[in-house]
């Protein structure tokens, strides 16, 4: 492990243990970090696991895709979808994310926070 | 030019909509005063809070969106006096403003009558959020609640009271009949009768002299002498015109309150405009939205040196919420020798429609819809464009008769003028202009670029056929497609995938579709794969195009955990299983219920918790319900013959066997269904997708009935049958459903849009019209026999069972988030904030 820019890098977990087109949630210090790997494309994103509208810890859970060429997760409890690299919500409300930076090593993912 | 606003609601906030929008930046200094604590909010859909919209949610435009455009706003700071001298207005807090143009925008509060106790707690008005943050904090305390008030707002409050939980709850009203102001006496009859099934008791006629109680209410009293115990009510008796600053000022006031304002909004002072629900235009106070909008136009361009008057305003109205349909437009009431009636009243479904057309059958002068109004829109457009009438009169209410023709000419017929959207002033030709010019094929995309439908949106289902009506005029074919990434329908989706025999979501969007999907098209390509192939749902790759409840193989909760329903079919449970339930709910904490559909869930299971607790269940012998999938349901019988007196056959025995048939099959929704033995119909089959109701000969069996939001009756399918053709016909029945339903249609919906309707469906499952009688029993077969428990595939496989814990990083640790209250002996999910 190494430092990259001003974020310190954490180990999140092995590439093996995320789902296929799909998400995990992974405990970092205190906080939750959902992580997203896309494996059509090997694309990797982290967000905050708090879905903003009714402060659900169920981001990780919910279903990842695009709209047009942004990826997206769709929270499971009322489907606010929110972009996964700028945190905007793509409904139009007000509330946005958090986004992290990820990094893969042979196999190793890392969460930069 | 410096412009002060007093009041910051929604005309208010249109207001300063409409000059940011329209005035050259710099050219002029806004100020807003509010009382209330937040910015302007939609009060229109303030009901919405109780069904999940938070503050937020409502809110207008943050107060960000005023400092960016250059308004200052100072909230929960009332003006208390106008120098009309001096152009100052004074704050509460002190603040001191001068101004060249003043805007009143102090809207209304409620009317609450001089009842002696109203003033105990207990008793509510509806008119901001804190009043319903008011209610929601004493609701939980009460069984009783009353609303006095049978018009428009009292109603909504009604429901209100039934979401906040309240079991029983009484609408008080004056007149002798609910909404007097809207609808007459029949289409008010109806109405009262559909509220009563809605659980309502309506008391009309009726006149409050006291409400009585020691700190709190307790009972209200009548002038009839009646008497009823309450625990809470809602005064919703009318407005009152917020015009205490105007005449503290000066200003000219109606005798019965209001602002009093001429065409040009102006009040009786040059540099005083009144607009919204505090104005009084030509002996009218307007109390709904669009014309306090109109209001502000006026205003905004006055100020930018145009001459536009106000000339009063449509007052048609569509009640919302309430859960049954009532509408009135245009003229309800008029009569007399120049206007014909045309009433149609149907009270077995609680329908009531009535139109008046002028004398020479040219002309529709207005109207009441209960019960149904779906042709609102177009009927309050005919009325308010004049628009040519169709040959038969009465089809604008009956529909064509005689075939599926279409009653008038539809949005075609309507001139570009037309008001489509009245909260935002949107014309018909606005609204085509943005799909033909501006590229706008969508809803939400026409909301974006003209707001039309952002209001009340009453006009959404208008915009819809509009914006279809553009894109075939341009010679763009409307297609169902499934979403961005399926240029397909689904059942077209169906057949392909079967053709191509593709196994995997990634296969379905590399052969078939593009981009990386997303919430709508996974799940509907996965439950086509289910369907199809009847493979574990969640093998590798699939697992995650399943909709978040079947990833999981559970419901999730408020709060994040599951809820776990074991099958029981037919609703049939030995005394042993029972014990299981009630041993594996102490062991892991869980909330249990008696469902609905005569089962048992077990709610609050932690996700790293549900492996342990199905392993349980499954080694006594339960299995999936599937409650989490679009799927078979359940199968509810009645005892039938081998207890009750009045049985012709044993429906347990043949609802555990229809149930055992078709546990796990996927559909495009939930499919649920029931058995009776006899014609009392215990087991309620004619509400089910598919029921069963014993005859002396055999079976009869209904189909395409719902229950639900839009509850309807199962039509007869087939009568007597013996039990072996039964099956055959469901097996017919169930496979032409999942091959040819939209994405989460029910079977109801399903058949509601099929031409020839029940006729047409029946001939091709009894007659085999399609000829695919044979494949589809065959498929059903195959089906039935790939069943497989997914919950016991899940608990067994290692890799599947992984993905059941919260932190990927810390299997063992439960979600520390997740917090319960205690209820009653048990426990329950905590509030979300
Ligand atoms: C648990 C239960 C309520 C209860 O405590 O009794 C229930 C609970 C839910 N129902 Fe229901 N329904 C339950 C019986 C019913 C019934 C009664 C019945 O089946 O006889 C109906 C009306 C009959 C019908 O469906 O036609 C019913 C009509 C609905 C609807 C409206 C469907 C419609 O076509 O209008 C929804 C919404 C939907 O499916 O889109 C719904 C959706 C839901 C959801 C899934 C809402 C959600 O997304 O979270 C609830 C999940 C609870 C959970 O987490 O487990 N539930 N729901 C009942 C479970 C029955 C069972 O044993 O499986
Ligand atoms: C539950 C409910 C449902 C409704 N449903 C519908 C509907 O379906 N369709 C429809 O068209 N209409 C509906 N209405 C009516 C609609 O909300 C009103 O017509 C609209 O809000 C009027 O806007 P306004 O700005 O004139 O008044 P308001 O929205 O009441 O705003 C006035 C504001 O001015 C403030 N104020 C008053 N005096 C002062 C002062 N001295 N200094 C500073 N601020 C002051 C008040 O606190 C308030 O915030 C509904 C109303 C309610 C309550
Ligand atoms: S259980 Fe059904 S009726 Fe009850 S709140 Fe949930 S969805 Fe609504
Ligand atoms: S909690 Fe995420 S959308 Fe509501």
């Amino acid at each position: 492990m190494y430092q990259e820019n001003s974020s310190s890098w954490t180990f999140a977990c092995y590439t093996h243990d995320v789902p296929e087109n799909g998400g995990v949630c992974v405990k970092v210090n205190e906080q939750q970090i959902a992580l997203f790997h896309f494996t059509r494309i090997d694309a990797w994103y982290a967000t905050q696991n708090q879905c903003p509208h009714r402060r659900q810890m169920a981001l990780s859970r919910g279903m990842i895709g695009t709209q047009g060429e942004i990826p997206k997760v769709a929270c499971p409890f009322h489907k606010k979808t929110f972009s996964l690299e700028t945190g905007e919500c793509l409904n139009g409300d007000e509330c946005s994310i958090e986004t992290y930076g990820v990094k893969v090593e042979g196999d190793k993912v890392f969460i930069g926070i | 030019m410096r412009i002060v606003i007093i009041g910051n609601g929604m005309v208010g906030y249109k207001c300063c909509e409409k000059m940011v929008a329209r005035m050259a930046p710099g050219s002029m200094e806004i100020t807003v005063f509010g009382e209330e604590s937040r910015p302007a909010y939609d009060r229109v859909h303030l009901s919405a809070y109780f069904a999940g919209k938070t503050a937020e949610d409502l809110t207008l435009a943050t107060a960000d969106w005023y400092a960016e455009n250059g308004i200052t706003l100072y909230l929960s700071d009332p003006v208390t006096r106008i120098d009309r001298e001096v152009r100052m207005v004074y704050s509460h807090q002190g603040l001191a403003v001068p101004y060249d143009y003043l805007v009143l925008a102090t809207g209304s509060s409620a009317f609450v009558p001089a009842i002696p106790g109203v003033e105990k707690e207990g008793v509510f008005i509806y008119r901001t959020i804190e009043d319903l943050e008011l209610m929601t904090r004493w609701a939980p305390k009460a069984k009783t609640a009353a609303v006095i008030g049978g018009g428009l707002l009292g109603l909504e409050a009604a429901k209100a009271l039934i979401d906040l939980g309240i079991k029983s709850t009484h609408v008080i009203e004056f007149a002798p009949r609910l909404m007097p102001r809207q609808i007459d006496e029949a289409g008010a009859g109806i109405l009262k009768a559909k509220l009563e099934l809605l659980g309502l008791s309506i008391h009309t006629n009726k006149n409050t002299t006291a409400i009585e109680g020691g700190e709190h209410i307790e009972a209200m009293s009548f002038s009839d002498g009646d008497r009823l115990k309450t625990d809470m009510l809602v005064i919703s008796a009318g407005i009152k015109p917020r015009d205490e600053l105007a005449r503290a000022s000066g200003l000219a006031t109606g005798s019965r309150g209001g602002i009093i304002v001429n065409e040009h909004m102006l009040t009786s002072d040059q540099n005083i405009f009144a607009i919204g629900e505090c104005a009084l235009y030509n002996g009218m106070i307007y109390g709904l939205v669009a014309p306090g909008y109109e209001m502000a136009e006026v205003v905004v361009n006055r100020l930018t040196g145009g001459d536009k008057s106000f000339t009063g305003f449509d007052m048609s109205t569509k009640l919302k919420l309430i859960g049954t349909d009532v509408a009135s437009f245009g003229d309800p009431f008029i009569s007399g020798e120049e206007v014909k009636t045309i009433v149609m009243e149907d009270g077995y479904k609680g329908v009531y429609k009535r139109i008046n057309i002028s004398r020479d059958g040219k002309e529709l002068l207005g109207g009441i819809l209960v019960g149904d109004a779906a042709a609102y829109n177009m009927l309050l457009q005919t009325c308010k464009n004049k628009l040519v009438l169709p040959p038969n009169v009465e089809d604008l209410i009956l529909g064509a008769r005689g075939g599926e023709g279409d009653a008038g000419a539809g949005v075609a017929a309507l001139p570009d003028e037309a008001l489509i959207c009245s909260c935002e002033s949107i014309s018909k030709g606005a609204i085509c202009s943005s799909v033909t010019d501006g590229g706008c094929e969508t809803v939400e995309a026409i909301k974006k670029c003209t707001k039309a439908g952002t209001g009340c949106g009453g006009c959404i289902p208008m915009i819809k056929d509009l914006v279809n009506h553009s894109l075939k005029a341009q010679g763009k074919y409307i297609r169902n497609v499934l979403c961005e990434h399926f240029q397909y329908s689904r059942q077209e989706l169906f057949d392909l995938i079967r053709i191509h025999d593709i196994r995997s979501m990634d296969a379905a969007l590399d052969k078939l579709g593009s981009g990386h999907g997303c919430e709508t098209c996974k799940p509907a390509v996965a439950s086509i794969l289910a369907s199809l192939w009847g493979e574990m749902i969640l093998k590798k790759g699939n697992a995650t195009a399943q909709d978040s409840n079947d990833r999981f193989l559970a419901n999730i909760q408020k709060g994040g955990t599951y809820s776990v329903v074991p099958r029981i079919p037919g609703g049939e449970i030995s005394p042993d299983k029972l014990i299981v339930i009630g041993q594996v709910a102490k062991k892991y904490n869980l909330y249990t219920k008696i469902t609905g559909g005569q089962r048992i869930d077990l709610f609050g299971a932690h996700l790293s918790d549900l492996p342990s607790i199905w392993e349980e269940l499954i080694e006594a012998g339960f299995e999936s319900g599937h409650a989490y999938g679009k799927a078979l349901r359940t199968v509810k019988s009645c005892v039938g013959s081998t207890w009750c007196r009045f049985g012709l056959h044993d429906s347990v025995s043949y609802a555990i066997r229809v149930e055992e048939r078709y546990r796990g099959l996927r559909a495009p929704h939930k499919i649920k269904s029931a058995v009776s033995g006899c014609i009392r119909e215990c087991a309620e089959a004619q509400s089910k997708d598919f029921g069963i109701i014993a005859t002396e000969k055999g079976w009869n069996l209904y189909v395409c009935g719902n229950g639900g939001s839009k509850p309807q009756h199962a039509l007869l399918l087939a009568n007597d049958l013996d039990s072996e053709t039964c099956i055959k016909y469901i097996d017919r029945f169930l496979m032409f459903y999942i091959r040819t339903a939209d994405p989460l249609a029910r079977t109801a919906t399903w058949l509601n849009k099929m031409e020839g309707g029940i006729d047409y469906l029946r001939n091709v499952i009894i007659n085999d019209s399609l000829g695919m009688c044979e494949q589809w029993e065959a498929e059903m077969q195959l089906l039935v026999d790939s069943y497989e428990c997914e919950w016991k595939a899940a608990v067994e496989n290692p890799e599947i069972r992984k993905r059941f814990s919260h932190f990927v990083n810390a299997p063992e640790e439960k979600d520390p988030t997740v917090q319960f209250e205690a209820l009653r002996s048990q426990k329950r999910a905590a509030e979300w904030k």
